[in-house]
């Protein structure tokens, strides 16, 4: 237990200082937001009316973008040799390490959600809504990432191959979120259905995601 | 003759030489059986001559997703068994699966222009075959990536079995989707009772098509079997040529002839 909270506290850490790069994730979510008034117009209600769905691209490609990081630098270092050859169970370690990235990468995205829901002309309950979401849906993002993260550093090939291979599994965590979204804003369904089918798929991909990224690093390393 | 036996590749190319051509055979012959039934079937009341697409249509989508399930198993193959062959056959049958995907689409969108008025509608069956075209894309992608076969073969492995957990899920989500934006418009086909008169000819189809798929596959997997050979056998003259002056020759060219006798 000890070592897997070291382990989230040293990657937290490292990806929180310099060369770490965890906030250039929400630089990146705020650029993507502030481009798209100049692909639809600076029209407010039409971009209200995109608004969740913008937000929830914007996180998804950022928290994509940021996957890179996962194992790459440990596999540079040596790091990750060390992580799978000890007493921890990989699995367990690499779930750590995705939580440690979440933390560090996933949740300043949600802390910036407001600022950008204000640009984007949400109120207050589309705000939150949109931030409640996203705080359900992000874990799902990152723990199914990680699955592309640890082909990725297998291969030695990241990227646009890892975004082609993770995107596609993405798909159901960015229905749900937004249609959560929109039932809280506008309905006419109930927030609850489309919610807690959203934090089911975060759970499953707790899940999965651990086990099929162990199973490819311990394949895949040499 | 079980499963394990087939693990010299040499017994599998010796034994699939006989069998191959019986498989194409049958498959001529099924399909030539399935085509004319096809051709001979009445013309739906609604539809007219356009349900004949149907024929083609449903055993390629049938097809899409069955040969990703014979990819999982052999993914299984390569992570658990460690069978050598496992891996070759789902290489194999990755491309083979995003040709029947293709052409499911194809068909549907030719079959959707007269019936619905457009090539494409985003209807919740139409959204997730393209979901899973691009994911035999992606798998494609990745075995292309790495130079390396067996390497590439276990993070395809993992991969194929991901898709095979996550495909359903995705299946399902965007059936959800779907009810939630458009309601209504799309067919309403009267699919679940199938005439008699359809359903022969659509089921001789699907057993000529899957026959198909047999056979292509196994064709592919000799293929690849040789290549791994020819490649193999280029690495140890390469090796042959750098080393044989130094004193290390010795031992790249055992490690290349091990790779050999792998292959």
């Amino acid at each position: 237990m000890t070592a897997l909270s070291a382990l989230v506290r040293r990657d937290i850490r490292i990806a929180l200082r310099v060369g770490g790069g965890a906030l250039i994730g929400v630089l990146f979510f705020l650029t993507v937001v502030v481009l798209m008034p100049f692909a639809v117009g600076p029209d407010l209600a039409l971009l209200s009316r995109l608004g969740p769905a913008i937000l929830w691209l914007g996180a998804l490609l950022a928290s994509l973008l940021t996957l890179d990081r996962l194992f790459m630098a440990d596999h540079d270092d040596g790091s990750l040799d060390l992580i799978t050859m000890s007493r921890t169970p990989l699995e367990l370690a690499c779930a750590a390490k995705a939580l440690a990235h979440w933390l560090a990468a996933g949740l300043p995205l949600i802390v910036a959600t407001p600022v950008l829901g204000l640009l984007l002309n949400l109120d207050m309950v589309a705000t939150g809504a949109v931030a409640l979401t996203l705080l359900a849906g992000t874990p799902a993002l990152t723990f199914t990432g990680m699955i592309g993260a640890a082909l990725a550093v297998t291969l030695h090939r990241g990227g646009l191959l890892m975004a082609v291979l993770v995107l596609p599994l993405s798909i159901p965590v960015l229905i749900f979120g937004v249609a959560a979204s929109q039932a809280a804003i506008v309905g006419p369904m109930t927030f609850g259905a489309p919610f807690s089918i959203l934090c089911a798929l975060s759970l499953v991909s707790l899940v999965i995601g651990p086990f099929a990224a162990a199973a490819s690093l311990r394949h895949g390393l040499d | 003759m079980t499963l394990i036996d087939l693990a010299n590749p040499t017994r599998f190319l010796a034994l699939t030489a006989r069998v191959l051509p019986w498989l194409a055979g049958a498959t001529v012959i099924l399909l030539a059986v399935g085509l004319y039934q096809s051709a001979l079937a009445p013309d739906d009341y609604q539809q007219g001559a356009t349900v004949k697409i149907m024929f083609i249509h449903v055993p390629n989508a049938w097809l899409s997703m069955f040969v990703w399930g014979v990819m999982s198993i052999a993914s299984l193959g390569t992570l658990v068994w460690r069978h050598p062959l496992a891996d070759v056959a789902a290489k194999a049958a990755a491309p083979i699966g995003a040709a029947f995907t293709f052409l499911a689409l194809l068909t549907g969108s030719l079959w959707g222009r007269p019936m619905w008025g457009t090539y494409w509608e985003w209807d919740a069956r139409l959204t997730s075959v393209l979901i899973l075209f691009l994911m035999y894309l992606g798998l494609m992608a990745l075995w292309r990536a790495v130079d390396d076969p067996s390497r590439a073969a276990r993070a395809a492995a993992v991969l194929t079995l991901v898709g095979a957990i996550n495909l359903p899920i995705i299946k399902f989500s965007v059936d959800w989707w779907n009810t939630l934006h458009q309601p209504a418009s799309v067919m309403r086909m009267g699919g679940s009772t199938l005439d008699k008169s359809f359903l022969i000819p659509l089921l001789v189809m699907a057993i000529a098509f899957t026959l198909l798929f047999a056979t292509l596959h196994i064709a592919a997997m000799r293929n690849e079997i040789l290549r791994r050979r020819v490649r193999s056998l280029q690495m140890m003259q390469a090796s042959r040529v750098a080393f044989s002056s130094e004193s290390s020759a010795g031992s790249r060219a055992e490690n290349a002839s091990n790779e050999a006798g792998a292959a």
